[in-house]
């Protein structure tokens, strides 16, 4: 990977949780780059480490249970890990953004919403309360709140789910990030205004310049939206390449699975009814992951050897990698 | 299963403290004969009245020449009953107020709540005082005048609870079921606000045991003879300079069956929350 | 096909109270006029966006809410307002019709066992002797792919997928003959979906349920259903078999909401008509069609009348102005 526009470059990073219940290795060796301009998406269920890793790379890791016990983080070739926790502030909104799930709970209920882009822009640019007003006026208007004048001056509240995460929108870009994370921004909306705010962000994307990092569980708007996807399972990358790499050809087991497990719109009505295809057992407990591929004990192409042997990621060309001894073993022949 | 369950208890330790002071307490009083080295009342001589702490007499004695350790060791009886039985009290009419408030709804809800709005802006002292003043001093009436005077707080939080847990989905599908009002009451709801109820129950008893001892130190509570600290403190006022053990180890009682309490109700109410004890 | 439930018109209005006497200032116009019927075996799909009216369609069917006006009716016995029914009746429609729930964590009491959960039901209703009733517990917990050794534990000790299927188990225990299933899968993992989505069809067949399948999730719905109803701001705008509504939506919404749909295939076609603007709210639903101030292919009398639901052919029903002008 000798490339000159990666602007993130994750290595070997592990997030583990130190609670009551012993350790959870929420994020276990990941390795991972986001190039300029691109859509990173990690897609995986609750509790595959996800949302933790992109904590980790903001430096917001719940406390005290959560750390980082390994691994770097480089921002424009600087780990950002090794930053005091002063400078990491002065980069979260400037350099990396983040949106989230829940736009509620996201937004100050007692402050306006132009006064929360403005405090945004104030912080990080030098400019007058007048300016940073405008522009953040101007910002609701880029991510299309209708009388944006007038908006601006209405506490969360007052809006409804979809403008609210198109504030949230507007506060992460205010400040030009080069990184925009974005986790399950759409899953707590409806199906019309998760297509109007998904059309929003690719399209803010190429004016901005912005890289995004989406983290989701939903395989359909990571086709939509990603040019590369991760997948992720019980804190490991288990699958990694383009978009159309992972859809027409995946290697790994779980996500061979998981695409046909999920019903498609329109199948029944062109090809009749059959059961969708289950992927059995639970999802792993991160407590209680034993030694071997995670996957194992839900996978239908196991051998002796997966229930013992951890497996590093095998290179299949053109960026696809997975982790599997199955593809290893192939290779290898 | 068990095993994990005394590792999450044995993790607390404001738990572990609470379970031992109140054990220890609970102890003292049941076995108060067996424990206590002279009679609290009988053993009165003169010719040993103010005696400083001694091998003979642990705690010393008092102006009486009682033994201020056996008297101590009795005294937890009294505080323990009044603590225990007037928070029962409480307790029950806290939760069935609450229950009838939150289920009935409509104008039970209005005049309970009116009821328990006024009970909580009157500070628990003055209120016991006043029904003291009523009827006049000893046990029973300390025991009265504590029983109905602390019930608001389990009151108001049983019926929040009643009120929030028909929202929840195992309560819609027990209605769906054809469960009966009542059955829901005691099969779905109450059981699960044992807890918070206990919770609350526990912090009362000791908030109880606070009350009866500045009743009897007012001299409205336990007459003496009857060793009780609250009025062992009052006695032992008068001698606070000259023979300071009179006072010291009676309040030392309180201060820590209070504490004990205080931190079993704590760390209980931690224990159950799932969000504190994760981490 | 025999009709199992009808319903007519149905209009659930929440009221607003609001200052010291709890005045009421105005409705929440939760559900604003729905008719529907479900046919003996069948599935209907009710799809819509968040505060549609689907969930309180739901609740209304099952009685655990009043009804403001409407007329429904179960094998034939109007059963609209419950507390007026018999008590032995009442007991009948509770046993007749069961719910299964989105959320497998608030669905189950946690102080109760597997075995008391699936079990009191039937023991409160009197419907079987001690012994068939564990032997039923047993098998119903077999039939939803649950150890049967695992009665005695609590909820907390399942995962999400097992919970769910611990609460398919209830509504079964009392042998209903429609179940309404509201979002069941839209909480669980990707994985376990497919879990779930094929237990309801296999059960279905082997205990000749009716389904009222509740959801967001088109693909689902789709999969899963005979019929399928959209709903608008408390009222169905299209209403069709799968097929017909697949290959040929008619309302506008109808339309919009199946472009919105993200397709899980990186090749497929992104023009999509946006819908502009949040769906109103219930309190103040437009007037006319309410769906006119988003509507792509609004005309003059779209803001003054509203559109009935009506017959286009082969079942298919739309309640738009585009299809009234001949």
């Amino acid at each position: 990977m000798n490339h000159d526009d990666v602007l993130l470059n994750v290595r070997g990073l592990k997030t583990y949780f130190y609670t009551l219940d012993g350790i959870a290795k929420a994020v276990d060796g990941m390795s991972f780059y986001l190039d300029k301009g691109e859509t990173l998406a990690i897609v995986g269920e609750s509790g595959c480490g996800k949302s933790i890793t992109a904590l980790s790379i903001m430096g917001l890791v719940p406390q005290p249970a959560g750390k980082i016990v390994n691994g770097k983080i480089y921002l424009n070739n600087d780990d950002i890990l090794e930053y005091p926790e002063s400078k990491m502030q002065d980069i979260r909104g400037d350099k990396i953004a983040m949106i989230f799930q829940e736009p509620m709970t996201s937004l100050n209920p007692l402050m306006t919403v132009g006064s929360q882009i403005s405090e945004m822009i104030l912080r990080h640019r030098r400019v007058t309360k007048k300016e940073s007003w405008e522009r953040s006026v101007s910002m609701l208007e880029k991510v299309q709140i209708p009388s944006p004048g007038r908006r601006a001056k209405d506490y969360p509240h007052q809006l409804s789910g979809g403008m609210r995460q198109r504030v949230m929108i507007a506060i992460a870009l205010s400040c030009n990030p080069q990184i925009l994370i974005a986790d399950e921004p759409t899953t707590a909306l409806d199906v019309t205004i998760q297509a109007q705010i998904l059309d929003l962000m690719l399209r803010l994307k190429q004016d901005y310049e912005t890289s995004i990092l989406m983290i989701t569980h939903d395989l359909g708007v990571v086709a939509e939206v990603a040019q590369r996807i991760i997948v992720m399972y019980a804190g490991k990358i288990i699958e990694e390449g383009n978009v159309f790499s992972i859809f027409e050809n995946p290697r790994h087991p779980y996500t061979k699975a998981l695409l046909k497990s999920i019903p498609k719109f329109g199948n029944r009505t062109e090809h009749g009814r059959e059961p969708l295809q289950e992927i059995t057992g639970i999802v792993p407990n991160l407590y209680k992951l034993g030694s071997g591929c995670s996957f194992c004990p839900r996978c239908k192409e196991a051998m002796d050897i997966c229930k013992i042997k951890d497996v590093g990621l095998t290179d299949l060309g053109n960026g696809h990698r997975v982790r599997c001894l199955l593809c290893k073993s192939k290779r290898e022949e | 299963m068990k095993d994990t369950i005394y590792k999450k208890i044995l993790r607390r330790k404001n738990l572990v403290v609470g379970i031992i002071i109140t054990l220890a307490v609970v102890f003292m009083a049941i076995f108060a004969p067996l424990m206590s080295p002279y009679h609290p009342i009988d053993d009165a001589d003169l010719m040993v009245s103010d005696q400083p702490p001694s091998i003979e007499f642990l705690f010393g004695t008092d102006e009486q020449g009682r033994d201020i350790l056996s008297r101590v060791i009795y005294g937890a009886r009294v505080s323990l009953s009044i603590g225990l039985l007037s928070q029962a009290m409480n307790t029950v009419i806290g939760v069935v107020l609450g229950l009838l408030a939150g289920f009935m709804g409509k104008w039970w809800d209005d005049i309970i709540m009116g009821l328990t709005n006024i009970m909580l802006s009157i500070p628990s002292l003055v209120f016991a005082l006043a029904i003291m003043a009523l009827l006049g001093p000893g046990l029973i009436n300390v025991f009265l005048a504590l029983g109905f005077t602390n019930w608001a707080y389990t009151c108001r939080i049983t019926r929040s609870q009643v009120l929030s847990s028909q929202e929840l989905n195992f309560v819609k599908a027990a209605q769906a079921l054809g469960y009966g009002k009542i059955r829901i009451m005691f099969t779905q709801i109450l059981p699960n606000i044992v807890g918070p109820i206990l919770v609350i129950g526990t912090l009362g008893v000791a908030g109880a045991i606070l009350i009866e001892a500045g009743l009897s130190f007012l001299g409205l509570g336990t007459q003496p003879p009857t060793p009780s600290w609250g009025g062992m403190l009052a006695t032992a006022r008068e001698q606070l300079f000259t023979s300071p053990w009179i006072s010291i180890f009676p309040g030392l009682a309180i201060f820590i069956t209070v504490l004990g309490l205080n931190l079993l109700g704590d760390g209980w109410r931690d224990y159950m929350d799932p969000r504190i004890s994760r981490q | 096909m025999e009709p199992i439930l009808e319903v007519t018109d149905l209009k659930v209005h929440f009221p607003i109270k609001k200052g010291i006497f709890a005045q009421t200032k105005g409705y929440v116009y939760a559900v604003d006029g729905v008719s529907f019927t479900l046919n003996k075996g069948e599935t209907l799909g009710v799809v819509g966006e968040s505060g549609c009216g689907k969930t309180t369609t739901g609740m209304a069917v099952l009685q655990l809410l009043d009804i403001t006006s409407g007329k429904i009716v179960f094998n034939g016995k109007d059963i609209s307002d419950i507390s007026k029914m018999p008590f032995d009746e009442v007991i009948d429609f509770r046993k007749k019709v069961q719910i299964i729930f989105q959320d497998p964590f608030s669905s189950l009491n946690p102080r109760m066992t597997i075995e008391h959960i699936i079990g009191d039901p039937m023991r409160i209703h009197k419907m079987f002797g001690e012994k068939e009733i564990k032997e039923r517990v047993a098998y119903l917990m077999e039939k939803t792919g649950l150890r049967p050794g695992q009665a005695g534990r609590y909820p907390h000790e399942f995962s999400g997928g097992q919970r769910q299927r611990i609460g398919i188990a209830r509504a079964l225990s009392m042998g209903p003959e429609i179940i309404i299933a509201d979002e069941p899968v839209s909480a669980l993992d990707v994985s376990i979906q497919a879990q779930i989505i094929n237990l309801l069809v296999e059960l279905q067949e082997e205990f000749d349920l009716s389904y009222i399948f509740i959801a967001h999730d088109l693909a689902v719905v789709e999969h899963i259903c005979d019929r399928i109803a959209v709903m608008y701001l408390g009222k169905i705008v299209e209403m069709a078999s799968y097929e017909e509504l697949f290959l040929n939506p008619r309302h506008p919404y109808t339309k919009a909401l199946f472009s919105a749909i993200p397709i899980a295939d990186p090749r497929a076609k992104k023009d999509r008509t946006l819908l502009e603007g949040d769906v109103p709210s219930p309190r103040h639903p437009p007037s006319g069609c309410s769906f006119h101030p988003r509507c792509p292919e609004c005309f003059k009398t779209c803001n003054i009348d509203d559109p009935v639901l009506r017959n286009m052919g082969n079942d298919h029903f739309v309640a738009c102005h585009l299809y009234n002008r001949h």
